[in-house]
């Protein structure tokens, strides 16, 4: 009994601190405000304040209005129209998923530049000034380029509830008098509701998080301003001021999230229904190819053929033992961080499963928060809290009449996969909570009862049954480590270069083709969980 | 005499609220046993409290002699050695037939494992599954195999929670059948709990009819039919009318049917106000000298066909009699009790 509950409180007490880690950050991000005398904070407050929430109310308007069009559009073609190409689409359109928004960015950028192939091209047939061309480096451009990486995660999600809608509702919509359309503005889309607004969300908590992308335009948000400010003017405390905002437009879009995904849950259909798609005709017919052939086009065949030009050019040089190094750290830490997710995610889903109470849940819920935190906030946090705990170690050591070197815990490795654990935590614990949950109950008790111990119940049973869960959970989070740049770019240790600080650092100089090597890189490992993904809904 | 398992007043439940209470229940050795009682009256509780799931908070459960729940010992499931067999049979999937069969023997080399996964499998008439994956089996067949690996390391007592609950009809009865040949086989005390009356007198040489988280009565199936210790058994069990009576004198009673005289003598003194249990069996059509009853509904089930009837005073009795007595509804028909087990009970 006594044993029994002491394990108890090993679970809870460790869950409890599992959500400690995700809080603290925010709350040392918030305490910031403690020091509002300082002067460059005033500076900031009057010269760039203004404009920095202008542009980020901008753009994230603008990609959530464009990734709902293509999102939702799309899926709803792919999945109850017929045309020519659609079984390719269908899963194809997925793809975007796998490369990263600075990669994007910059490829744009490359690609329609003065000096890109596009200009050039259209000066050499009409000469200087004998042709418009748009403005790249502006909001219209980083909301289209941003609109078209985070559109799949709309499109994966409606077209999931499509599919599980089956389409009796929209036949029986139909026999009522509704139109086509009327039944696809009045039952699909509402029915979708739920699964439209976690998909919509997901591409702004990714927008509000986005460094890269902005950066490369040189569009001035919250992300690009905490960068200027801890590197620029080295003031953390007007960093973290800026870091606050962020969080609070954060909250203000998860806030908004619950309230339009209203009681609703996803969708979910007891059996698989055929789903009887429209049969397109004419130039509906032709209009469905070519617009999903275009979004496939600039998403992801464009960008890709693009930076493979680039990466020939320079690969015989490029290829050397410091691509090699960049590639060895960034799979150091990624598998760092995977490997710590992994387990502290399984911890909170075993104590969610087993030992629920309020403390529990509510702890849980907390700690897989952390993906709505931008990686530079995170970093912020992290930085302010490990600075208190070093200087509080150091005084200690003083005290005891040790010298340290000042630096403990800051700028090691520590802290940049503490880092990357909070803000991945939730991407390890989705699937390893649906793993568990598909393990009945009564398998643990029967190994129990045939004389297994928790410990070898969990080495015999769990282990072997959770696998897959722990594999995709452990690949999702390698990935998204890789592609992480603000928090890595704020707090790596020197030397601890990834492919995606490379990708900043050639691209601020604008050398598109030596990002290239690392780029390709980033998205042939990115492809690897969207392929399991599109294999997962193959199935479905 | 004290038996291999003793339950004594165990109280069980969950967030304060108690699911079993004051239970008090002995095991002889090999004998099948079984709990009996609509869901939600605490008889998997009770189960799974004696495998070690759930603690106890009042009494004690001890098996061969030793404490194993109590106020203050919950001893672990894994150190109980009680096999148990699940509803859902809870089958390890990542395992083959013959590895789950062999999974509660570690301590053994991997020949003996083997020749005990053989053994098994052929006293369960699965020869030739052990490379088989839980998936690839029927129903039946995974209900087989969940058996094997619960007798493999030889407990001294085996649990069952619904064992035959996911089965459909027809596989039901045969499988009961072989599984209490099984069980008589290998001389192995068994508890199953069950919702379904035939199962529990199939398979249950004592049977604990259950309500509310406590046994009512603990007895022979053939008992329990024809012997209720109280209403609620009388009602649970089998089918039944009961009809007003007025004891005449300590043997013998008064009713709308005539003066009944079964084979025992009762307490109750002349003048007792009583309610009498009539079986459908007890019943008998067509006999002269019966009272002149009306059939007011009919169903036909094959071999017999059960008649509800209307005594004169207004009462309804049920009766279970050959199908070629056939008799239409609105037809009045002579009515006699066989009055032997006479069942009653004070009003």
């Amino acid at each position: 009994m006594t044993r029994s509950r002491l394990q108890n409180s090993i679970w809870k007490i460790t869950t409890v601190m599992l959500a400690m880690v995700v809080v603290l950050p925010l709350l040392v991000v918030f305490s910031g405000w403690m020091h509002t005398e300082n002067r460059v904070w005033e500076h900031l407050a009057h010269t760039v304040l203004g404009d920095l929430l202008l542009n980020t109310v901008w753009l994230v308007f603008g990609v959530g209005i464009m990734v709902t069009v293509l999102g939702v559009g799309l899926a709803w073609l792919t999945s109850m129209c017929e045309f020519p190409g659609r079984s390719i689409f269908d899963w194809a359109l997925m793809l975007p998923l796998a490369v990263p928004a600075y990669v994007m960015a910059f490829v744009a950028l490359g690609l329609m530049d003065f000096t890109g192939p596009l200009q050039t091209l259209l000066r050499e047939t009409f000469g200087r000034g004998g042709y418009w061309f748009p403005e790249v480096r502006s909001t219209g451009g980083v909301i289209a380029v941003m609109a078209l990486v985070l559109y799949p995660y709309v499109y994966m999600l409606a077209r999931s509830s499509f599919l599980t809608q089956g389409n009796s509702t929209v036949e029986a919509a139909r026999s009522l008098g509704l139109s086509a359309w009327g039944a696809f503005f009045r039952i699909s889309v509402p029915t979708a509701r739920p699964a439209i607004v976690a998909g919509l969300s997901l591409a702004l908590m990714e927008t509000l998080a986005d460094f890269g992308t902005v950066a490369i335009f040189n569009y001035d948000t919250f992300t690009t301003a905490i960068y200027k400010a801890w590197f620029g003017l080295f003031n953390l405390q007007a960093a973290s001021q800026l870091a606050s905002f962020l969080l609070v437009l954060v909250v203000v879009a998860l806030t908004a999230e619950r309230q339009l995904r209203g009681r609703a849950k996803y969708h979910e259909a007891t059996r698989s229904t055929r789903v009887h798609r429209y049969h397109l005709t004419g130039w509906h017919r032709l209009g469905a190819s070519l617009v999903s052939g275009l979004i496939l086009l600039l998403a992801f065949i464009l960008p890709v053929v693009q930076l493979s030009g680039w990466a020939w050019e320079v690969w015989r040089e490029d290829l050397n033992s410091r691509y090699w190094g960049l590639l060895l750290h960034t799979l150091m830490l990624g598998g760092m961080a995977a490997l710590l997710t992994v387990i502290g995610a399984m911890v909170l889903a075993f104590t969610r499963r087993y030992r629920d109470d309020a403390v529990v849940s509510s702890s849980v819920n907390i700690a897989t928060l952390g993906y709505a935190l931008p990686g530079s906030v995170l970093a912020v946090g992290i930085m302010l809290t490990f600075t208190s705990v070093d200087n509080l170690i150091n005084t200690l050591a003083t005290l005891v009449g040790w010298k340290l070197s000042g630096q403990i815990l800051t700028g090691t490795v520590f802290a940049l996969v503490v880092a990357y654990v909070v803000r991945f935590l939730a991407v390890a614990y989705g699937p390893i909570d649906s793993g568990l949950g598909r393990i009945r109950r009564s398998l643990a008790e029967a190994a129990r009862g045939l004389g297994a111990t928790p410990a070898m119940t969990l080495i015999r049973i769990y282990l072997p049954l959770l696998r897959p869960g722990l594999f995709t959970a452990g690949l999702l989070v390698l990935v998204d480590v890789m592609k992480e740049m603000p928090a890595t770019m704020l707090l790596r240790p020197f030397g601890w270069d990834t492919l995606a600080v490379r990708i900043y650092e050639m691209t601020s100089e604008g050398e598109w083709e030596r990002a290239a090597l690392p780029a390709i890189t980033l998205i042939l490992i990115g492809l690897i969980p969207v392929i399991i993904l599109v294999r997962r809904s193959a199935r479905h | 005499m004290s038996g291999i398992l003793e339950l004594k007043s165990i109280r069980c439940g969950y967030d304060g609220e108690t699911v079993v209470e004051d239970f008090t229940l002995s095991l002889r050795d090999t004998t099948l046993n079984c709990l009996l009682g609509s869901s939600g009256c605490g008889k998997t509780t009770v189960l799974r409290a004696i495998a070690g799931f759930e603690p106890v908070s009042h009494g004690e459960i001890i098996l061969g002699g030793k404490v194993i729940s109590s106020m203050n010992i919950t001893v672990p499931p894994e150190q109980r050695g009680i096999g148990m067999v699940f509803q859902d049979y809870a089958l390890f999937p990542h395992l083959s037939v013959a590895d789950n069969v062999v999974f509660g023997l570690r301590r053994q080399g991997k020949t003996q494992r083997r020749k005990v996964a053989d053994e098994m499998l052929e006293l369960v008439g699965l020869q030739g599954y052990s490379g088989r994956y839980p998936h690839e089996l029927s129903g039946g067949q995974q209900q087989r195999v969940a058996v094997a690996r619960a007798l493999a390391p030889e407990p001294p007592l085996i649990l069952m929670d619904e064992p035959f609950s996911n089965l459909d009809v027809d596989l039901r009865e045969r499988l009961v059948l072989d599984v209490r040949e099984i069980l008589r086989q290998r001389q192995t005390t068994t508890l199953f709990v069950t919702h379904d009356q035939n199962e529990a007198f199939v398979l249950g040489e004592h049977v604990a009819v259950m309500d509310a988280g406590r046994i009512m009565q603990w007895d022979l199936p053939y008992n329990l039919y024809h012997e209720p210790a109280n209403r609620f058994v009388a009602d649970f069990i089998g089918q039944g009318r009961f009809i007003e009576g007025v004891m005449a004198s300590h043997e013998s009673v008064e009713t709308s049917l005539g003066l009944l005289a079964g084979n025992r003598s009762y307490e109750w003194p002349a003048g007792t106000r009583v309610d009498v249990l009539f079986r459908p069996d007890d019943v008998l059509l067509g006999i002269e000298g019966g009272v002149d009853c009306l059939i007011t509904d009919r169903h036909f089930k094959g071999a017999q066909i059960m008649y509800t009837l209307r005594t004169p005073a207004g009462e309804e009795l049920l009766s279970l009699v050959p199908s070629h007595l056939d008799i239409n509804t609105g037809q009045k028909v002579k009515v006699t009790v066989d009055a032997e087990h006479l069942v009653m009970f004070r009003q």
